[in-house]
């Protein structure tokens, strides 16, 4: 209460500029930590399919909970985009970034879903491909953010 | 209508069908995406590179879509798809370094697809394989 209101009392002069400077930061490092967790998860992930698909080993659910997990991190770096997006006074291309994050929910649903009914190598082939499908996004999702598209 | 579909003889995404087709899918909507964004916001800026970006997302959709129908005639589809998809990531791959000028900005095919790590140039022999096998 005394804090909202201190905020408040300072809104009108220089003070809301560097408060929004702070927000912006910790939402920017926030994005940067995000990214990398996806990079990493799906780097693993990958690895795992791979020697699945070389020793012909059937996904189990192990395999699912983990891409479970990139599909949640995915959902909080959709809510973290927009937020930083709404908050940005950069030149980001908003339309083309937010139609990668969405597009970038979409690949792991899809994958597994498409990988179910084929239950050998091909299947465990689908689940790569989508997971090289959502580090390619993440890393056009990054160059966006950086205004290189 | 009957002979889309019929699982037991033309169903093309089965197998490694379905990671193809998948494959397929992901660049329709990528190359789809792209190219509507390009042509509706900056069309004047690369007139031939954007034109070629939509013909390339168009090849990928009938490519998918006969894929997944399958049969005979969703066979002869694809076919003629994944050809056109050969002659036109070659053609614009080579064009893309012979002529810069005419490509101011990039398209899915042009350096044989460099910026999508070159899964356009390996998609249509892979489909060109497929397709092969699967011969009705």
């Amino acid at each position: 209460m005394q804090c909202s209101g201190r905020i408040l009392a300072q809104s009108r002069g220089w003070s809301q500029l560097r408060l929004s400077d702070e927000v912006l930061t910790t939402l920017s490092a926030v994005n940067g930590w995000v990214l990398g967790a996806v990079l990493v998860l799906s780097g693993v992930a990958g690895i795992l399919l791979v020697v699945h698909l070389i020793r012909d080993r059937v996904v189990e659910d192990g395999m699912f909970v983990l891409l479970g997990v990139i599909e949640l991190v995915l959902i909080g770096q959709l809510v973290a985009g927009c937020v930083a997006l709404a908050q940005t006074d950069r030149d980001v291309s908003g339309a083309l970034f937010v139609s990668y994050l969405i597009g970038n929910l979409c690949a792991l649903p899809i994958g597994a879903f498409w990988s179910l009914a084929e239950r050998n190598r091909a299947g465990t082939a689908v689940l790569l491909l989508a997971v090289l499908t959502v580090a390619a996004l993440e890393v056009r999702l990054d160059a966006i953010w950086a205004g290189a598209v | 209508m009957s002979e889309f579909g019929t699982r037991e003889s033309g169903a093309l995404a089965v197998g490694w069908g379905r990671a193809l087709v998948f494959a397929y899918g992901v660049f329709a909507v990528a190359a789809t995406g792209r190219s509507v964004l390009q042509v509706s916001t900056e069309f004047d800026k690369a007139p031939l590179a954007y034109s070629l970006s939509l013909l390339a997302a168009a090849v990928y959709l009938v490519a998918t879509t006969s894929l997944l129908l399958g049969g005979v005639t969703g066979w002869r589809v694809a076919a003629v798809a994944v050809s056109v998809e050969l002659l036109g990531v070659l053609s614009v791959g080579a064009l893309s370094y012979a002529a810069t000028a005419l490509f101011p900005d990039k398209t899915v095919w042009s350096h044989f697809g460099q910026g999508y790590g070159f899964l356009p140039l390996v998609l249509p022999f892979a489909g060109l394989a497929w397709l092969r096998h699967t011969r009705p």
